[in-house]
């Protein structure tokens, strides 16, 4: 099954600046500790983030928003708020029929709901008013005769006949909202194969992105045309949404995606309040803003799904697996967001760290009347990680076999395809596991009870290999720029904190020979830039990267014929660097290039090469144009009394093919490695009866600075053939394989197994307790719900590995 | 700003400058600074005392913009992080956040910032743990807060003329 670099299909970059791939080809600003290029404006309070924009005559909305989790509504009557002073317009969902979300496949919401809500915070009005503190008295003189129905408030209750009528009206099976059934190999023979068999059940909390940033959009119509600014990962998400529920065509839509205050993936999805604001703004001809509260926030959510797992796997007495099957069932609260795709990632990855021959997937989302979950850095793959890791560290210990070695010997190997059809390039599994292994010198000292260490691995994306919609376009272009007024590169990417502004100054900066602040860099713009599909599933460095690359190369050429054609030399000899291209200024190139051709400017464009995915209904999630992998080892000390858990340091080695910003990847590395540690100890976004826990920053529990550990990162540069310069994501990779290591690190400190997350102490207790009185010394899910999957699609081995 | 409750002047110093502005008796420090005076460097995640992104030094002092009135501060001495730099220069620790890259998505950097410049202007030689400390009410979402605290280190030491 494995072949060299050369025989995968896919564009082949080169790794050194021009396309050089010269060893060793010296770098300029590519893997230099730079700040990031809107470094200044962040540390003097200069930036302007969406609630920040204050523009003449603006209006304040807010919006109405469902108490009840679940009501039909009888009647919404605002003659009040309308005849309130200082109010201009209140609008009902009979001002905006048309449904939306983000994947055609689910346009399931409404701007303001019409028949029905759905969860605590469906928005219900959209008040516009001269200030916020009138739009607020304005929304509690709207009257909304809600008639209450029965809350579906968990999967289990989601899965019974519904009590008086399923959430959605089109659902096929009560409050089922999405099955996916695949099997790959077979199975059956597979598990007959197998000298031992383990299962396992587990399951995941849902969580919060919580970025610090509320959603803010402020929208202004003038003429025909519409302008949006908002707190968007993904402004062409919005400018579809906005040019589908409101009629108009997508020219007269721009968005523009602001300086970000943390995404995450919690501002991925088109929101109500960003239709709301356009809308209103069309109404009133005057600007208009709304910026959630954190209350809000918690409601709008698209956060973590909870996920509930089962999983069985056949292994031979020496640890080789022969099988597995894999059922998961999430809890995706009140809408579809981006569930399918979602349901899809809960099964798509296991295989792309351990070569399982044959593999059985079965997974089902349901709907509850709770806030939408949706993408949370990871989207669907953190659970089933922590599921896999965990139940293959049970294995180990079943078979008596170091839980290291059990998975090496299962390891992927770099240049292979999984049974599932993922393409597996460049990998530095193996790599990872050796460096973190022994930089934390894992259980290879004695330990005393109370502490312990944890050992976990995983794949992630660099971006998603299909697009959102169907569609054969690039997934990524950019516009270059290059005159007498200088260089400016213009792309459809969204800088969310995590530096892609930087990351394309640094890349058409190495490929120009400039320096980097000699790079201006305009982004997330539907009106100036070209369409990049947003910041998500770790995409930005890769795709957006090599547009830039693309379109860098091409303006390379020009300027370099430019200076060869006056001096009659050929092309070749004509050195690009340091400011110079061949004998003559950066400057002095472009003003030859501009006499002879005019203006000049080139374009770049990326779509992820043909055959990285099978052939089969459901192969469009889980590929991506590469994988990174990652190794972690959690070391803590839990309490027996009181059954808390410090931890000590985190080891995390993570393959990134290369490091274009050294500042950058620490800081997500850091990132990673935080959230994963607030996701597997204190994070829940938790209900009681539909309502939710704990809306608020202080009851939502996160590690605040006394709580972080010391983290050790390794990194691992493995130079991907199709990467630019070989680069691969660094976003999401990294906080994977931590959430198990903690738990594995807590049954070796203390000998139980808390096979759910988050970790809290009471749990801890609990497990302890039972073990005293003789118990398994295990907390976590009894049993998995008998769900009734469809029958599974059999991809023999020639779909699963036909190049589409 | 809101329908009931009266209105008055208040006087501050903003970042050394003599303000004056209507205000009304509802109304607290961080909506005067962002909407009133347009100082919308500082931020708010929360409005309720939670986040730490609203961190302001009056009289010297952290505190958080969001939970004091207007009103209650008349006559105190306000900095905020745009009075940080002088000019063009940079505060030490704003130079070390962002060499670090201690700001990601930057959105609690100015409470951080004013967290920071409290605990230094208090001791100039913290431990990591009295940096944690003084962070431990701002929160961040983005960094994990390594890089943070290592710039407040960073910064502390520059300061006292060591690197
Ligand atoms: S806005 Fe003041 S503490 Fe959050
Ligand atoms: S840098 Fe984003 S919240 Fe701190």
């Amino acid at each position: 099954m494995s072949a060299g670099p050369e025989a995968w299909a896919g564009r082949r970059l080169g790794a050194g600046p021009g396309g050089d791939d010269e060893p060793g080809a010296a770098f300029r600003v590519v893997g230099k500790a730079l700040p990031r290029v809107d470094g200044v404006q962040k540390v003097t309070g200069a930036t302007i983030y969406a609630d920040d924009i204050e523009l003449p005559g603006m209006l304040a909305c807010v919006l109405l928003r469902s108490p009840h989790p679940h009501a039909r509504i009888r009647s919404v009557d605002a003659t009040a708020a309308r005849s309130l002073p200082g109010v201009t317009a209140v609008l009902t969902s009979e001002d905006l029929p048309i449904r939306f979300g983000p994947l055609p496949i689910s346009q399931d919401e409404e701007v303001l709901a019409s028949a029905k809500v759905r969860y605590v915070g469906d928005p219900v009005a959209a008040v516009a008013a001269r200030d916020e503190p009138t739009a607020r008295a304005a929304c509690k003189l709207i009257e909304v005769d809600y008639e209450v129905l029965a809350t579906v408030g968990s999967i289990e209750e989601a899965l019974e006949v519904p009590v008086d009528e399923p959430i959605h009206g089109d659902t096929e099976i009560g409050n089922i909202h999405r099955f996916v059934a695949l099997e790959f190999g077979d199975v059956d023979e597979g598990f007959a194969l197998a000298d031992h068999v383990r299962e396992d059940v587990l399951f995941y909390e849902g969580s919060n992105h919580l970025a610090m940033e509320e959603h803010s959009a402020t929208a202004v119509f003038a003429g025909d045309q519409l302008t949006l600014w908002s707190s968007t990962q993904a402004p062409h998400n919005v400018h579809r949404v906005l040019s589908k529920v409101l009629e108009l065509p997508m020219g007269h839509v721009r968005v523009v995606a602001t300086p970000h205050g943390g995404g995450f993936g919690g501002k991925v999805d088109p929101f109500a309040h960003e239709v709301a604001v356009a809308k209103l703004a069309m109404v009133t001809g005057r600007p208009v803003k709304c910026t959630l509260t954190r209350e809000e926030v918690f409601y709008n959510h698209r956060g973590r799904h909870p996920v509930l797992m089962w999983v069985r796997t056949g292994a031979t007495r020496d640890g080789k697996i022969t099988a597995m099957h894999f059922r998961t069932a999430l809890d995706g609260g009140a809408y579809a967001s981006l569930g399918v795709a979602t349901t899809h990632y809960t099964g798509a990855l296991q295989t792309a760290t351990y070569a399982i021959p044959a593999y059985r997937f079965e997974g089902a989302r349901v709907f509850t009347n709770k806030a939408t979950c949706g993408p949370k850095r990871g989207h669907g793959v953190p659970q089933p990680r922590f599921g896999l890791e965990i139940h293959l560290d049970k294995l180990a210990d079943d078979l008596a076999i170091d839980p290291v070695v059990l998975r090496q010997q299962n390891f992927v190997k770099p240049y292979t395809r999984t049974v599932n059809g993922l393409r597996i390039t460049s990998s530095g599994l193996e790599e990872v596991t050796e460096k973190v292994v022994a930089a934390s010198a894992f259980r290879r000292r004695p330990r005393p009870v109370g502490h312990g260490q944890g050992f976990a691995v995983s794949a992630y994306l660099c971006g998603a290999g299909f697009p959102m919609y169907l569609n054969r376009m690039p997934h990524s272009e950019v516009n270059l720029k290059v005159d007498r007024g200088g260089v400016t590169v213009f792309c459809g990417a969204t800088d969310i904190g995590q530096g892609s502004d930087t990351v394309l100054a640094t890349l058409v900066a190495e490929e120009l020979g400039l320096a980097r602040g000699d790079v201006r860099v305009v982004t997330a713009d539907t009106g100036l830039t070209p369409v990049d599909l947003g910041s998500y599933s770790s995409r930005v460095t890769f795709m957006a990267g090599n547009a830039a690359i693309d379109a860098a190369r091409k303006m390379r050429a020009i300027l370099v014929d430019a200076v060869a054609s006056r001096g009659g030399q050929p092309g070749a000899a004509v050195r690009v660097g340091d400011g110079g291209i061949g004998e003559v200024s950066f400057e002095e190139a472009v003003a030859l290039a501009e006499e002879a051709r005019g203006t000049i400017s080139t374009s770049g464009s990326y779509a992820p090469p043909k055959g990285i995915s099978g052939r089969f209904r459901g192969s469009g999630v889980g590929p991506s144009p590469a994988f990174t992998f990652t190794a972690a080892v959690v070391d803590l000390d839990a309490d027996p009394l009181t059954g808390e858990v410090r931890v000590n340091k985190v080891f995390v080695a993570h393959d990134i093919g290369r490091i274009l910003n050294p500042v950058l990847v620490r800081g997500q590395v850091d990132g990673s490695v935080y959230m994963a540690l607030g996701e597997a100890l204190m994070e829940e976004q938790s209900y009681r009866k539909g309502l939710h826990h704990h809306p608020s920053v202080l009851e939502y529990k996160t590690p605040l600075a006394l709580d972080m550990p010391a983290i050790e990162t390794i990194l691992v540069e493995t130079i991907d053939p199709e990467g630019p310069y070989g680069a691969k994501e660094v976003g999401q990779g990294p906080m994977l394989p931590v959430v198990p290591a903690v738990v594995s690190a807590i049954h070796d400190a203390l000998g139980v197994w808390i096979d759910e997350v988050p970790v809290t102490p009471d749990k801890v207790l609990r497990a302890l307790d039972q073990r005293a009185k003789g118990g398994e010394g295990r907390v976590g899910p009894r049993r998995f719900p008998d769900i009734p999957y469809p029958p599974c699609t059999k991809v023999s081995p020639d779909a699963a590995t036909a190049s589409l | 700003m809101s329908p009931p409750g009266s209105s008055r002047v208040v006087r501050l110093s903003v970042n050394g400058e003599p303000r004056e502005t209507i205000v009304a008796e509802n109304e607290t420090l961080l909506e005067v600074l962002r909407e009133r005076l347009r100082l919308t460097g500082t931020k708010h995640g929360c409005e309720l005392g939670e986040c730490g992104a609203c961190t302001v030094l009056v009289d010297g002092d952290q505190k958080l913009s969001c939970l004091l009135l207007a009103t209650e501060v008349e006559g105190a001495a306000i900095v905020t992080v745009e009075g940080l730099a002088s000019g063009p220069d940079l505060h030490p620790l704003q130079d070390a956040f962002m060499e670090l890259g201690a700001s990601q998505c930057g959105y609690c950097t100015a409470g951080m910032l004013m967290s920071a410049k409290a605990l230094l202007d208090e001791n100039d030689e913290p431990t990591e743990g009295e940096i944690r400390d003084a962070l431990s009410g701002n929160v961040c979402r983005c960094t994990g807060y390594a890089s943070i605290v290592d710039a407040v280190g960073v910064a502390a030491a520059r300061l006292r003329g060591e690197r």
